[in-house]
């Protein structure tokens, strides 16, 4: 069960090996946590995410391997990992993929494959957490978003686009679960220094994964429904917001 | 599971933290309790417990997806024993309406706690304790008999029959069945007034001293800590003893009924107050007028609710900690850990978490009630708001302290302790899955805080 500082006994992720889960996952194991399971596509890297957890203090680690390009199962990976942690106090959906733009915009099968990574299974997935937690009566389902998905821009519409439809979406989700002692809490980071960024230049305003888990957390004891990581970017795409496409365009973003 | 349409509510307990929703269902006899308990809906036990008045703090009467039973229709009180003073009372009766119904001809509750709107299965469950526990221990050695519908049939228990599992049901927070009713001895009083003695004390070592001094000569003995004062007036604090007052102590000093009941609270707080109220200046401010308010002086006749239930004068006093909440964090320690309480209020201070109460009181000897919380000592309540970034981290630390020292946190206070120190704090938890195990094999009662602290370890949950 979530404590009163929204702290879970048990969690899974969906997208287990991403470094913001594993970080998130590090912060929990001293507070509580003793129930993982971590799902993913990759056996070697899972079993790294694992051990790595199990070194951080939580007792019970058990991994789930997914291929979050198999639409159709999603459903029967979710209820495999409700089934492996019994009840779950806290369903993580990090799964993500982060391609190159210019390379995706022009081809229709990395486009669509950019869309279900980022935006199919894990609405399908959370469409079924939803309905596990209704049931539990409690438990939060984090969803990470990106800052990308806020105003989509030139360099990075594809993902962008993608994060927008599921911010979107877990929001709604969010609004169907009122009163039933669930929720889901939208998490939007901004440029994250990660083996997923890795190689692009820095940015202004950049964080760290564990950062990132440190306001997720925060966002977990106050009850958040959307997280902005680190906290400033709320103020910058409210400001972005404003400026007129034919300029927010050409910034050099 | 629970459907939309049914009774499905969303609770917490009296901190107003880990909302989770449930089945409420109000029975009105044992037959609608056995329904609940032995024909549970839906395929896996959904899980059920018991719910009085909420008055724990954390989530011991919430049940997640399951059915919580509130007893409060479990509301008839028997006559009262004129020899005995033993009266037979439904499980949902509050403290407040057996005290009116018990002053009535010059009985009062054996024990309550700073609140009388709690139930007596509550009290039960909770095993809950008083000013007077050095003098009369916890509530449940003040029980002849307990009612309990469990997932096996109805028990009849007392201390002499089927000890084990009456010790295992007082302090059992629910989960050795659901109270329905109990035999409980009340205690003679000539008035409804109280006698008391107040100190100041201007740090914490002349507190605790008086404490245990005044404890010697007086029934009810509490001590109140001014958490933000640092330095050489560091847990300075008041100490009220006091004793029922005779109908010679009233001596024609107070017109009318000398057993007039406490009357209701008529303050509340609107909802949606916005946090932040409860601040390091608001609190050290509060604190600097309640320890003024009240100057040292002996033989001051006061009323039985405002000795006994101070809380009770705003009705919910808890929306002032606003959406978030607020956490009690509640520890007993042995004799020879006292420095224990200075770490405690240091650890807050440290944290920069303002304390809006902390009550330090002295514990007689513990009852065999394997989960029942006091042991002899010292225990220390201390109210914070949830918020602080530290404060996670600084109660963790100090269950690493309280569980060295071989002591423990009140369960009916509990929203945040994990399995593994729960296991350490409580040596005789296997006892208690035993009991449970007999009466409850498929382990249908549950609650969030049992599977939080995972009470009951044989079954997956």
């Amino acid at each position: 069960m979530n404590d009163a500082f929204g702290r879970p006994g048990s969690v899974i992720v969906f997208g287990g090996t991403s470094d913001i889960a594993r970080a998130l996952l590090r912060e929990l194991a001293g507070a509580g946590c003793d129930r993982v399971v971590l799902a993913g596509r990759d056996e070697a890297r899972l079993a790294e995410a694992k051990k790595e957890a199990e070194a951080s203090g939580t007792a019970t680690v058990t991994t789930l391997i997914f291929d979050a390009e198999d639409v159709a199962q999603a459903e029967a990976v979710v209820d495999r990992g409700f089934e492996m942690v019994g009840r779950a106090d806290l369903v993580v959906i990090a799964v993500g993929l982060l391609a190159d733009q210019a390379e995706d915009e022009a081809d229709p099968a990395r486009v669509a494959r950019c869309m279900t990574v980022n935006l199919t299974w894990p609405a399908a997935a959370l469409a079924r957490v939803g309905h596990h937690l209704r049931a539990q009566g409690s438990g939060r389902a984090v969803v990470l978003s990106s800052v990308a998905g806020v105003r989509v821009r030139r360099a990075n519409f594809v993902y962008g686009s993608a994060k927008a439809g599921i911010d979107a979406y877990a929001r709604g989700v969010h609004q169907t679960l009122a009163g039933t002692g669930a929720g889901v809490m939208v998490v939007r980071p901004g440029f994250v220094r990660t083996k997923m960024t890795e190689g692009r230049p820095d940015r202004p305003l950049s964080a760290t994964a564990e950062q990132v888990a440190r306001d997720i957390v925060k966002g977990l004891q106050n009850g958040a429904e959307v997280v902005w990581s680190p906290p400033v970017m709320r103020a910058v795409f409210f400001a972005f917001g404003l400026l007129p496409e034919r300029l927010w365009r050409r910034l050099p973003l | 599971m629970p459907e939309a349409g049914t009774g499905v509510r969303t609770l917490t307990g009296w901190g107003g933290t880990s909302p989770s929703a449930a089945r409420v269902v109000e029975p009105v006899d044992a037959d609608e309790i056995d329904d609940a308990l032995i024909r549970p809906d839906g395929p896996t036990p959904p899980g059920v417990i018991a719910r009085g008045l909420g008055r724990s703090y954390g989530d011991a009467a919430q049940c997640a997806g399951g059915v919580v039973l509130d007893t409060r229709r479990l509301d008839r009180i028997g006559p009262i024993d004129p020899e005995t003073g033993v009266v037979e009372v439904g499980a949902g009766v509050s403290l407040a309406e057996l005290m009116r119904t018990g002053l009535a001809s010059g009985w009062f509750v054996p024990v309550t706690p700073g609140t009388r709107q709690i139930t007596v299965g509550g009290a039960i469950a909770a095993d809950i304790h008083g000013k007077n526990h050095h003098a009369d221990g916890s509530f449940g050695s003040h029980v002849r008999s307990v009612t309990l519908a469990t997932p096996s049939g109805g028990y009849e228990v007392g201390p002499e029959a089927d000890a084990d599992l009456y010790w295992a049901t007082v302090g059992g927070m629910g989960l050795t069945g659901v109270i329905t009713g109990a035999r409980v001895t009340m205690r003679p009083v000539e008035t409804s007034w109280m006698v008391v003695d107040t100190e100041q004390h201007d740090n914490l070592d002349g507190l605790m001293g008086a404490l245990e001094r005044v404890d010697k000569d007086h029934r009810y003995t509490v001590a109140w800590l001014d958490c933000s004062a640092r330095g050489r007036r560091f847990g300075r604090g008041l100490l009220d003893a006091g004793d029922h007052a005779t109908s010679a102590d009233l001596g024609g000093r107070r017109p009318g009924d000398p057993l007039a009941p406490p009357g209701e609270s008529r303050l509340g707080l609107p909802p949606h107050l916005p946090g932040g109220l409860v601040n390091p200046l608001t609190v050290a401010a509060f604190n600097e007028f309640w320890f003024r308010k009240s100057p040292s002086r002996s033989g001051r006749l006061r009323r039985l609710g405002g000795f006994f239930h101070p809380l009770d004068a705003v009705a919910n006093w808890n929306r002032l900690f606003g959406r978030r909440g607020f956490v009690q964090y509640q520890f007993a320690v042995g004799n020879e850990h006292g420095e224990l309480v200075a770490r405690a209020l240091e650890a807050l201070q440290v944290a920069s978490t303002p304390c809006t109460m902390a009550v330090l009181k002295r514990f007689g000897p513990g009852d065999p009630g394997p989960l029942s919380f006091p042991i002899e000592g010292w225990t220390l309540a201390l109210d914070v708001p949830v918020g602080p970034p530290a404060l996670p981290a600084a109660l963790r630390h100090l269950d690493e302290l309280v569980a060295e020292a071989g002591g423990r946190v009140y369960l009916a206070k509990d929203s945040r302790l994990d399995r593994s120190t729960f296991a350490t704090m409580y040596p005789r938890l296997a006892d208690f899955e035993a009991v449970c195990r007999r009466v409850d094999p498929g382990g249908i009662l549950q609650s969030d805080l049992s599977r939080r602290l995972g009470i009951r370890s044989d079954l997956a949950r």
